[in-house]
């Protein structure tokens, strides 16, 4: 059964833009041991992401700490989380169309 | 926090096998987890510091006066609510994409 939080299917919304690595190489011929490098390393893709938008989103919403986290500062995080997201997919997607539309594109990056 | 998980492979493989030499996979597995679960800790705790350090500590006197402590307190709990909350946003984030999917 693929784990609810960290198995992201091909559409990740990530947005790191990479594939996981194929646990092949790693963990031998042991296919227990593949999926559980697999399974793991999404795990930590997820972690990693939620410290980093953690981080984020704190500078965006919590102005002084109090005795407990108001409704306002509890939906900006939510909403910079969604945006976040939304930010990296919209990075993406025109990073995709700009390199279907214009061919010179990786040469312009080289320049 | 411990330091110490983890850190000595060499006394368990094999113990769990009759010590015959073969690699347990069950065994690394859980030490794996483990090691994972303590950088994760140590992550959260030094993002935690570094924020918490930003919103309490203003010029450095020579010690941590009674409402730094106070204010340092508090912002170590709204940090971990914050992180949860986050945590639940993604997970929905990511299952409502799924479905769409």
């Amino acid at each position: 059964a693929r784990e609810g939080r960290g198995a992201a299917a091909a559409g990740d919304t990530g947005g790191t833009g990479m594939d996981a690595p194929s646990a092949a190489g790693l963990g031998g011929a042991d296919p227990q041991l593949q999926r559980f490098i697999e399974v793991e390393t999404q795990k930590q893709r997820f972690q990693q992401l939620v410290h980093q938008m953690t981080e984020l989103c704190w500078e965006k919403c919590m102005d002084k700490p109090g005795p407990k986290l108001d409704s306002r500062a509890e939906t900006c995080f939510v909403n910079c989380v969604e945006r976040f997201i939304d930010t990296s997919q919209f990075i993406l997607n025109r990073l995709e169309q700009t390199q279907k539309s214009k061919s010179a594109f990786s040469e312009s990056l080289s320049d | 926090m411990e330091s110490g998980f983890g850190s000595d492979f060499g006394s368990d493989f094999g113990s769990g096998s009759g010590g015959g030499g073969k690699l347990d996979p069950g065994l690394i597995m859980e030490q794996v987890k483990v090691q994972i679960a303590v950088a994760n800790a140590q992550e959260l705790l030094q993002r935690m510091t570094d924020k918490c350090f930003r919103k309490c500590i203003g010029k450095p006197g020579s010690s941590l006066d009674n409402s730094e402590q106070k204010c340092i307190a508090m912002c170590m709990d709204r940090y971990m609510d914050s992180w949860n909350t986050v945590s639940r946003a993604y997970n929905s984030r990511l299952q409502r994409e799924r479905a769409n999917m």
